[in-house]
């Protein structure tokens, strides 16, 4: 039986077959790996949010060519409103407003991919490690993931990246630091389950090593929920790296980034521009996550979309 | 106790009641239960001072320095008296129980910036901190539960999709750029609410009982200055409970959806008893257990946003104070607020832990 193999073609679900695959735990583990992207992307939100993704994702690859202006110039003049010249007006320091924020696509946008990708991967293997082998290891990673919880999010990041000084690489290992353990307690609890399921002890029995259960036959029924909580997550990555930023504890400047421009457009109130286009970039981008990650999750089996739960930050 | 709890309790016997059967419990289910809640919130409180502690010790610059300034900093010999008056010649250990220690008496140390003491300086911005996030609280729990609920009755019709919608966008916006925007068009444009501040800068505060000026000002009897102090409080506490709206409102629809698929629910309807009967009795009652585990989950975010927020309007709290902390890179000033958000989170949610054991007898034999 090639049960739990990745290589295994996605078969279309019939309700027929869902309802034989709830009844045999065994199907059930067949299944889940099986995310239907493209049909998830099929409702309406994820549509919605496939295409400002996409349109973001063009913005942030060819930003050198799409800025009009140089994003350090401080060419024009100060706080000139949106229209002519500068089509989103200019900043304090004569700098193209619209410039900026496509440059700053270029910094936040693989930042934050690259952060959750981190997170996942490091929570993932730890929540494995921590289901897989239980005892004094599950206590020790999962003690240390409630500490983690102790904190509300942005407030543990803050406390890290203040600790470390401000600039986007300690931003970055800040909100990984934070964002690991909800990887960390749902691989854990989906583990958990499926160590025990018949195929695996059966794998067991014919003597595969810890790993190759891991990852050979575990890892694919962890592998779409991990999936989901990511997408969802970039959205919240991206919101605390702003964050992080509105408190001068981010990208440090003058190296254009939404949260410190929105920070800088505070202390500026007649010059509403400043800060409102940056506040739509990042209301945009993380809505576009946050509509992918929610139809994914609804394409997810109910019982494992459980486990995924809602995000807070 | 309503007739759905001990259906859907009797529908999903858990496997431990057997146990617990067999072997009686040396103390009362609810007793063990809180006494366990308890030891792992003052753990978790411990653990959030080696937190803060090993974080202090991690800053890559030397406090001494910072400390001396330049030309002090320059003599071995001052760095030195320095750094055994700080105790930092001590090993690691034996620091953080000074730390410990200092903390336990109220020391949590002093800001670089400003030489006051930081616990000080918390006590005297906390209480605004906690006027808005009872606002908040107050306003997201209101309409998150109404517009989840609204949304898990007409699921999947028109005002479904535009309540997820929009609660989605609520999460996924960030709250100091909603505080910017909301304060440029309520104050600045339309001069709906009243400006920066909790209250206008003409009007003394309401002499300090409880900190909160809304409390104090009617414990005063001073009805002028509540109005004000009220008005001040609307926009912040709105701004700030935007977030978890969305987060109550997905929260209260899923908890909706799971109640109205089970039994007890067809039986109610079945039996003719009225629609709203059904929903605010039935319904909303079985889903409204779960829900209370998010609000403290909610009232994290909130504190989160507090941070974010407060500099926009002037808000002299918490997260004021945290602001100038962070952009200033004010150590013991950002350790102390981690320090105290997270004591606070830890307490609010063990409250909360209480609450949904007193709730929900299932809950305690976990």
């Amino acid at each position: 039986m090639s049960i739990g193999t990745p290589k295994q073609p996605p078969t279309h679900t019939t309700s027929a077959s869902a309802e034989a695959a709830d009844r045999n735990p065994v199907d059930r583990g067949v299944k889940r790996w099986q995310l239907r992207f493209p049909k998830a992307l099929r409702t309406p939100l994820g549509f919605i949010g496939a295409i400002i993704l996409t349109i973001w994702l063009i913005v942030a690859l060819f930003a050198p060519l799409l800025a009009p202006f140089n994003p350090l110039a401080q060419d024009f003049p100060r706080l000139s409103a949106p229209g002519g010249e500068n089509l989103l007006g200019t900043d304090t320091l004569g700098r193209d407003v619209l410039s900026r924020l496509i440059v700053a696509a270029r910094t936040t946008l693989p930042a934050a991919v690259f952060v959750v990708i981190c997170s996942a991967v490091l929570g993932s293997v730890l929540g494995a490690i921590a289901g897989y082998f239980g005892r004094a290891v599950d206590e020790i990673i999962m003690r240390i993931a409630d500490l983690v919880f102790a904190f509300p999010t942005i407030i543990l990041a803050m406390v890290i990246a203040a600790a470390l000084g401000p600039g986007l690489k300690n931003a970055i290992i800040a909100i990984l630091l934070v964002s690991w353990p909800s990887y960390a307690r749902v691989t854990r609890s989906l583990v958990m389950s499926a160590r025990n399921s018949e195929y695996v002890v059966a794998g067991r029995l014919l003597g595969f090593s810890a790993g190759k259960s891991l990852i050979r036959e575990i890892s694919p029924n962890v592998l779409s929920p991990v999936v989901v909580l990511a997408t969802l997550d970039v959205g919240s990555a991206i919101l605390t790296m702003a964050g992080l930023s509105f408190l001068s504890l981010g990208v440090v400047p003058p190296t254009p980034d939404w949260g410190a421009m929105i920070s800088e457009g505070v202390s500026q109130f007649a010059a509403w521009w400043i800060a409102f286009f940056p506040g739509l970039c990042i209301l945009t981008i993380v809505m576009a996550f946050n509509f992918i990650g929610d139809s994914l999750r609804d394409s997810l089996d109910p019982h494992t979309a459980q486990e995924v739960g809602e995000t807070t930050s | 106790m309503s007739v759905g709890t001990t259906d859907s309790s009797t529908a999903h016997p858990p496997s431990n009641d057997e146990a617990q059967r067999i072997k009686p419990p040396l103390l009362p289910p609810l007793l063990r239960y809180i006494l366990i809640r308890i030891g792992i919130s003052l753990l978790l409180i411990w653990g959030v001072t080696i937190v803060t502690f090993l974080l202090t010790n991690l800053v890559p610059t030397d406090p001494v320095a910072a400390i001396l300034g330049d030309r002090a900093a320059a003599d071995p010999a001052i760095v030195a008296a320095t750094r055994e008056r700080l105790g930092l010649d001590q090993p690691l250990i034996v620091q953080y129980f000074t730390y410990l220690s200092n903390l336990l008496q109220g020391d949590m140390g002093v800001s670089n910036q400003t030489r006051t003491p930081v616990l000080q300086s918390i006590g005297q911005v906390f209480p605004a901190s906690i006027e808005l996030g009872i606002g908040a609280i107050l306003i997201s729990v209101i309409i998150g539960l109404l517009l989840g609920l609204a949304s898990a009755l007409k699921q999947n019709t028109i005002l479904d999709h535009a309540i997820r919608a929009l609660s989605l966008i609520g999460i996924s916006a960030p709250t100091f750029w909603i505080a910017a925007v909301g304060y440029y068009v309520f104050f600045f444009k339309l001069r709906v609410v009243p400006g920066a501040g909790r209250l206008d800068p003409w009007i003394t505060p309401p002499p300090r009982v409880t900190g909160l000026y809304t409390v104090d000002s009617l414990l005063a009897g001073q009805m002028s200055t509540f109005i004000n102090a009220f008005g001040h409080l609307i926009l912040p506490s709105c701004v700030l409970a935007l977030f978890t709206i969305g987060l109550l409102t997905r929260f209260s629809r899923s908890s909706v959806l799971d109640i109205i698929r089970l039994d007890y629910v067809t039986a109610a309807r079945a039996k003719g008893l009225p629609a709203r009967t059904v929903v605010f009795k039935y319904i909303f009652r079985g889903a409204l257990v779960p829900i209370i585990t998010v609000v403290g989950l909610a009232f994290g975010s909130l504190l989160s946003g507090a941070v974010l927020t407060e500099t926009v309007f002037a808000w002299n709290g918490l997260g004021q104070y945290a602001f100038r902390g962070a952009t200033t890179l004010d150590l013991p000033v950002i350790m102390g607020v981690g320090l105290v958000i997270g004591i606070v989170y830890i307490i609010v949610n063990f409250i909360v832990d209480l609450i949904y054991g007193f709730v929900d007898p299932r809950v305690r034999v976990r």
